[in-house]
């Protein structure tokens, strides 16, 4: 009998629920498996299904937008293995795991905690309720792989959200595989897409982008491509994350800080009648 | 494939005279080798036109584009505003091309027309009972000369489909005939005005089969159609390049008959700058450069025209442009 050939799996792009090749055919080597190497063409393409997505995932229940989150961690539980043998450590699996449920949870609870009835002077109801920003583009953290994706991802897109993620050039096998986590996790094609490939490429692209509503730059480690970006954003008034000098803890207790930063507010005076 | 031997007919006027005569030439067509024509579509689909190149096919077919709007809500503010768009597409580039002409509905040719007087755009009007065709031919024709009385200088008409499918030729040739003189019907009153230009809407997405888009093509030319159109948008298969790229070669080959130039327009589905580039290759590439023009082709669309704008912006300013940034209609 012969052996068998192994099966070499490539690693392509996550864009509207697909996994296309890079539109420029280019592909890079990391841990001995073919990556796609992303083009800003694909990163505007990413932009047009993020934009395309967002207004049902905007329109979804809170409560259906939970329910998809908390199965992105039950299918993160059951590739487990795949990921420790990635190199992710076993705990940094559990520990993002736990970071889906976390963040699922305030799909519905964060509207109360952030929003609600504001004391006027007048015969008038005034409510304030947060609405999502829109298309976010998501600057990965390096390290670590998994936690920092899980941790930049789900609170923008808990919330209404969709995002284009930038992952990190050097660790896109764990963002490919949490691609196909949420391929197969009921989350709509398109609010979540992952590029990946050299981020002078594809970030400068998408900040300067008219149609991206906010960026998170917190991968972004070079302190002056950090200040470009942000010149780029300012264009159309991207609301911006800037990235934290002294490092994330990304094991502390996130807190609701990257959840609220991609949110509008929007206030509405109803009369009170007699 | 090559091009429709004509050169043994003698006078392709004298057709129209009978129904058996009509028949003959139309069935006497070389048929269309649908594989071939899908797959020379499909080849000029793949041409890249990038910078400079891009530029220019997307201004051209700025100008090309028909804007359209033909909804039963339309109403005079919408396509006022439709008209106010058509002069300047893009309010904040000053260089930015006026579209071709703007096309609405008969009852809509008023205000559309106090826009659009003297600025070059042309008002095309559908009529003759748009989309179905299906109505008495005298309702077909009060319908044409009311929308030329209102001010429309381009009238789009539907052919007769059910007859033309029935195989009625001369009553679909003698329909077009008798529209193409309403076109024409208000030159009495307004001396110095010209005939109306008269687009024919084959709506190739009723007509079955490649055969019948170029017997229809060849129908409609020789009762004396200024401009072939694909479709009206109403129906699901619109504009498609290869049913284009059969009405190409028959506006080639009819030229190259009577010496008589006819226009080609594609309309419905054509959304992305992308579709348009491919169909100004296919044009390019099949006819030559003599329809490179809109008076020669023009592409009926309504969402085409904020891609191609914001495509422009890309290439002008170097980012990538939001819809947020142009306006719907």
């Amino acid at each position: 009998m012969s052996e068998r050939v192994a099966v070499r799996k490539t690693y392509k792009l996550f864009i509207g629920g697909k996994f296309p090749r890079s539109e420029s055919g280019r592909s890079y080597l990391v841990q001995d498996s073919n990556v796609s190497l992303a083009s800003r063409k694909d990163a505007r393409d990413a932009v047009v299904a993020a934009r395309a997505a967002g207004k049902g995932w905007a329109g979804a229940t809170a409560y259906n937008r939970g329910q998809i989150l908390y199965r992105v961690a039950e299918m993160l539980e059951g590739r487990r293995e795949q990921f420790v043998a990635l190199g992710v450590p076993a705990d940094e699996v559990d520990a993002a795991t736990d970071r889906w449920v976390w963040y699922a949870g305030w799909s519905d609870k964060l509207p109360q905690v952030y929003g609600g009835a504001n004391p006027v002077a007048g015969p008038y109801f005034n409510l304030s309720a947060p609405e999502p920003t829109g298309v976010v583009a998501v600057v990965a953290p390096e390290t670590p792989a998994l936690l920092g994706l899980v941790s930049v991802i789900a609170p923008a897109i808990v919330t209404g959200n969709t995002v284009v993620v930038a992952a990190s050039p050097t660790a896109p096998l764990a963002a490919v595989t949490l691609a196909e986590v949420l391929a197969t996790s009921d989350l709509p094609g398109g609010v979540v897409n992952i590029l990946t490939g050299r981020l002078s490429e594809t970030v400068p692209t998408l900040a300067a982008h008219m149609d991206v509503n906010a960026i998170d730059l917190t991968g972004v480690t070079d302190p002056e491509l950090a200040a470009d970006l942000e010149v780029k954003a300012a264009e159309n008034l991207k609301r911006v994350l800037r990235p934290v000098a002294a490092g994330h803890d990304w094991s502390a207790d996130p807190g609701l800080g990257r959840m609220t930063a991609l949110l509008e507010t929007k206030t509405v005076w109803h009369p009170k009648g007699v | 494939m090559t091009a429709t031997a004509t050169s043994a007919r003698s006078d392709l006027s004298e057709l129209g005279r009978s129904e058996t005569a009509l028949r003959t030439f139309l069935h006497g067509l070389p048929g269309v080798d649908q594989v071939g024509a899908e797959q020379r579509a499909a080849q000029l689909g793949t041409r890249s036109i990038k910078t400079t190149a891009k530029a220019e096919a997307i201004d051209l077919a700025i100008r090309m584009v028909d804007l359209t709007t033909l909804e039963g809500a339309d109403t005079p503010g919408k396509v006022r505003a439709l008209a106010a768009k058509a002069l300047r597409p893009d309010p904040a580039d000053p260089s930015c091309p006026h579209v071709g002409a703007v096309c609405v509905y008969p009852s809509m040719v008023p205000y559309v027309a106090e826009v659009l007087r003297g600025s070059g755009v042309h008002l095309a009007s559908v009529a003759t009972s748009f989309p179905s065709g299906q109505a008495p031919l005298e309702i077909k024709l009060a319908d044409t000369r009311a929308a030329v009385e209102a001010g429309a200088d381009e009238i789009d008409m539907v052919i007769n489909r059910g007859a033309f499918l029935a195989g009625r030729y001369a009553e679909v040739y003698d329909e077009i005939v008798a529209t193409k003189e309403a076109c024409g019907s208000a030159d009495a009153g307004r001396q110095g005005r010209p005939r109306a230009h008269l687009k024919v809407i084959l709506e190739t997405g009723e007509l079955a089969t490649y055969d019948n888009v170029r017997r229809a093509s060849w129908l409609a030319m020789l009762a004396g159609a200024d401009f072939i159109k694909t479709s009206t948008g109403k129906v699901p298969v619109a504009a498609t390049l290869p049913v284009t790229l059969v009405m190409l070669e028959a506006v080639r080959d009819f030229r190259a008959a009577t010496g008589r130039q006819v226009g080609v327009k594609p309309a419905g589905g054509i959304k992305t700058t992308k579709d348009a580039i491919k169909y100004l290759v296919m044009v390019n590439e099949t006819v030559g450069p003599d329809w490179l023009h809109p008076d020669w082709f023009r592409f009926g669309a309504s969402s085409l025209l904020n891609d191609l704008l914001m495509q422009r912006t890309k290439l002008t300013t170097g980012v990538y442009a939001g819809p947020d940034y142009f306006t719907l209609d």
